[in-house]
C-alpha cells in the first residue's frame, strides 16, 4: 500500500481492462506469486488413478517444488515433499514406482510412504530424539474432487469445493463422458517447456480469439471443424466462474449440430461399443445429450486445464521458464474412444503438436514482446461492453471475448494484495 | 549373410541415404523429404524412454503415413508460425550401423546417432538422438518404412520441436 495515495501496487498494475507488462517479466512478481498463489491456494497435483494400488507413487510438483504423491498401505493419498528432513537431499529420484518406503541415499534415513521417519543409520547418535518430529514435509491440505487431487500449503482458507465453486460442475460434466463416471490418467505425460511466463499459458487456454489466426495452418490443411467454433458467427461462449476459473463453453455450437460425438469429429456409428455402454449407463436420452454436449474446455486456476480431449498441468519454474505437462484424458469403460483420444492428443499437443507448437511460439514471442516498455499495458478490453450474466450469475461473453483474462486478473489481484 | 563386397555396397547406399535425409531436413525441403517414405511409413519420436508402447502411451510424434503428409502440409502453408521464420539447422549423423541385413520382414534395420544444432527465435538448442530406421528397396531406391528418433532427453521437459527431426 502506498501511504501517500492509498493505492496498492497491484491496483496500479491491474486495471479492469488492462494489466501492466511487468507482471509477466518482473522476477519479484514471480517470487510474490509463489508465495501468494502457488504456496497458499489450491493447486492441482495429480490424479488418483495415477496411484491405483497400495504403495504406488508418482512424482509431481507444486511450482518448482517436487512433490511425491503416494498411496499408502491404508489406501490414503499423501502429498509429501521430496526433501529429506535431515539435510535436504531428495529422497525419491524416480518418476514413478511402488515402494513402501523411501530411503535417502545421503545418510540412509528411511521414510514410510505416509511420510513418517521410520529409521536412520547408526541410531545411537540420536539418543532421545523424537522421530515423529522429523517426518517428511507434507502439503498441508489435500483434497480430491472426482479423482483430481489438489494440494494447498494453507492450513486455513476455503475448502477445495469452495475454491472450485461453479467450475466444479465442469468436472462433473467431464466424468459423465465415461460410462462408469470416471476419468483415468494412464497414458503418460508429454512435458513441453517454454521460455515464457506461466500466465501467458494460463490466459491462452480460454482465449477464443486466437485459434482462427494462430492455428490457421492446421485448420487449413486438416479439414478441421474446430475453426468455425471460434469464428465471428459462433454462438459459443466464454465464461468467468470466479476464483480465477474460466471456460470456453462450446455447447451452444454442438447443440446446433445436434449430432452425438460431433464434438470429437466422429459419430455414434464409428464408436458403437462406446455408444452402447453410454446408453446402458445413462439411458438413451441422457446419453445422447452427453454425447452431443461433449467434454468441457475449462481452466481451473492456477494450473489445471481440461481441453476437451486432453489435460494440461501448468508448472512455473521461473519468471520466464514454464512447463506444460499434457496427457490424453481416458474415460473408464471406453476403450474405443480412449484410443482415438490418445491419437488425437499426440497429433495436436506437446512439443511437436500441430496446435501447441504454434501456441508455445506465441507464449515465447509475447514474453519477449513485453520486455519492450511502450505501451506499458496489455489491453484486455475485448467484449467488455457486451458481456452479460448467465442464468447462474456468471459473466459470459462471445467466444472471442476476453472475459476469461479479466476474470483471471480480478482473482489474481485479490490473491496478491495483502489481506 | 551378404558377401563382404555386397555388404559394403549396401552400407555405402545406406550412408548416402541417411546423409541425404539429414540434408533435406536441415534445409526444410519438406516435399523431397516426404518422398523418402514408403506408403506405409511410420515416424515415431517416443517420450519417456525408448521402449514405450506407442499404442498405449503418449509419444512426442507418432505419425502414420497420412499424418506425415499432414505434418508436411502444415509446414508448407508458410503460416506454421513456429517455423515462420524457419529454424536454422545443421545436424551430424554418425555411428551408422547395419543392425540386421535381412530381417524376416525384408526391411533393412539401420541405426545411427544424430546431433542437431537448432537456432530459432527462442534461442540456440542442441538436440541429441539415437535414430533407428527400417529401410526398404522400392523400385531400386531406398525408402524409409520406419524412423524412430529416441531423443536422449525425452524423459525431461523439452522445448518446441517443430522442425523435422
Amino acid at each position: 500500500m502506498n501511504m501517500m495515495t492509498g493505492v496498492s501496487p497491484w491496483e496500479r498494475l491491474i486495471r479492469p481492462d488492462r494489466v501492466h507488462g511487468s507482471l509477466y517479466t518482473d522476477p519479484d512478481v514471480f517470487e510474490a506469486e509463489l508465495k501468494n498463489i502457488w504456496y497458499r491456494t489450491w493447486v492441482y497435483v495429480g490424479h488418483e488413478s495415477e496411484v491405483p494400488n497400495a504403495n504406488d507413487y508418482v512424482v509431481k510438483s507444486i511450482g518448482p517444488q517436487s512433490v511425491i504423491m503416494t498411496r499408502d498401505e491404508q489406501g490414503k493419498v499423501n502429498l509429501l515433499l521430496n526433501r529429506c528432513s535431515h539435510r535436504g537431499n531428495q529422497v525419491c529420484s524416480f518418476e514413478r514406482g511402488n515402494a513402501r518406503s523411501f530411503t535417502c541415499p545421503f545418510h540412509s534415513w528411511t521414510f514410510a510412504n505416509d511420510g513418517r521417519l521410520v529409521g536412520y543409520a547408526f541410531p545411537d547418535g540420536y539418543e532421545g530424539q523424537d522421530k515423529s518430529q522429523l517426518a517428511l514435509g507434507r502439503v498441508t491440505s489435500v483434497e480430491s474432487y472426482r479423482g483430481f487431487v489438489f494440494g494447498s500449503f494453507a492450513a486455513e482458507g476455503p475448502t477445495l469445493k469452495e475454491h472450485l465453486g461453479g467450475a466444479a460442475e465442469t468436472i462433473d460434466r467431464l466424468v459423465r463422458s465415461s460410462p462408469e463416471g470416471e476419468v483415468e490418467i494412464t497414458a503418460g505425460f508429454l512435458k513441453h517447456r517454454v521460455k515464457a511466463n506461466w500466465k501467458f499459458i494460463l490466459e491462452n487456454e480460454c482465449d477464443g480469439y486466437h485459434p482462427a489466426f494462430v492455428h490457421t495452418s492446421i485448420f487449413g490443411v486438416a479439414d478441421s471443424m474446430i475453426g468455425k467454433l471460434y469464428g465471428g458467427a459462433s454462438t459459443a461462449l466464454t465464461r468467468d466462474y470466479g476464483n480465477g476459473h474460466t471456460e470456453i463453453d462450446l455447447r451452444p455450437e454442438f447443440r446446433k449440430r445436434d449430432a452425438p460425438m460431433s464434438w470429437f469429429g466422429t459419430s455414434e456409428e464409428r464408436l458403437p461399443d462406446y455408444t452402447a455402454r453410454m446408453k446402458t449407463a445413462y439411458g438413451d436420452t441422457a446419453a445422447r445429450q452427453i454425447m452431443i454436449d461433449g467434454t468441457p474446455h475449462v481452466m481451473i486456476f492456477p494450473n489445471l486445464f481440461i481441453a476437451e480431449i486432453q489435460m494440461f498441468v501448468i508448472q512455473p519454474l521461473g519468471v520466464d521458464d514454464s512447463v506444460q505437462h499434457v496427457t490424453a484424458l481416458q474415460f473408464k469403460g471406453a476403450p474405443d474412444l480412449n484410443r482415438r483420444l490418445r491419437q488425437q492428443t499426440m497429433g495436436s499437443v506437446g512439443p511437436a503438436g500441430f496446435l501447441l507448437a504454434d501456441d508455445s511460439e506465441m507464449y515465447e514471442r509475447c514474453h519477449r514482446g513485453v520486455l519492450a516498455r511502450n505501451p506499458e499495458w496489455i489491453f484486455l478490453g475485448r467484449g467488455e461492453k457486451r458481456q452479460r450474466q448467465d442464468e447462474l450469475g456468471f459473466t459470459v461473453g462471445h467466444v472471442t471475448d476476453e472475459v476469461p483474462s479479466r476474470g483471471i486478473w480480478t482473482h489474481y489481484r485479490k490473491l496478491m494484495e495483502p489481506a | 549373410m551378404l558377401s563382404r563386397e555386397s555388404s559394403a555396397t549396401l552400407m555405402s547406399a545406406i550412408t548416402a541415404f541417411l546423409y541425404r535425409e539429414a540434408r533435406l531436413q536441415d534445409e526444410h525441403q519438406y516435399e523431397a523429404w516426404e518422398k523418402l517414405w514408403t506408403d506405409d511409413g511410420v515416424y515415431w519420436v517416443p517420450a519417456n524412454g525408448a521402449d514405450i508402447d506407442p499404442e498405449r502411451q503418449m509419444s512426442i510424434i507418432y505419425d502414420n503415413r497420412s499424418r506425415i503428409a499432414l505434418r508436411v502440409r502444415q509446414l508448407m502453408t508458410g503460416k506454421h508460425f513456429t517455423q515462420t521464420p524457419q529454424s536454422n539447422l545443421r545436424r551430424l549423423i554418425s555411428n551408422i550401423e547395419l543392425m540386421d541385413e535381412q530381417p524376416d520382414d525384408g526391411d533393412i534395420a539401420v541405426a545411427s546417432n544424430s546431433l542437431i544444432f537448432e537456432s530459432s527465435l527462442r534461442d540456440d538448442t542442441l538436440w541429441a538422438a539415437r535414430n533407428e530406421y527400417r529401410l526398404r528397396h522400392v523400385d531400386g531406391e531406398l525408402r524409409m518404412a520406419g524412423k524412430k528418433v529416441i531423443l536422449v532427453n525425452n524423459d525431461k521437459a523439452i522445448y518446441t520441436l517443430s522442425f523435422l527431426v
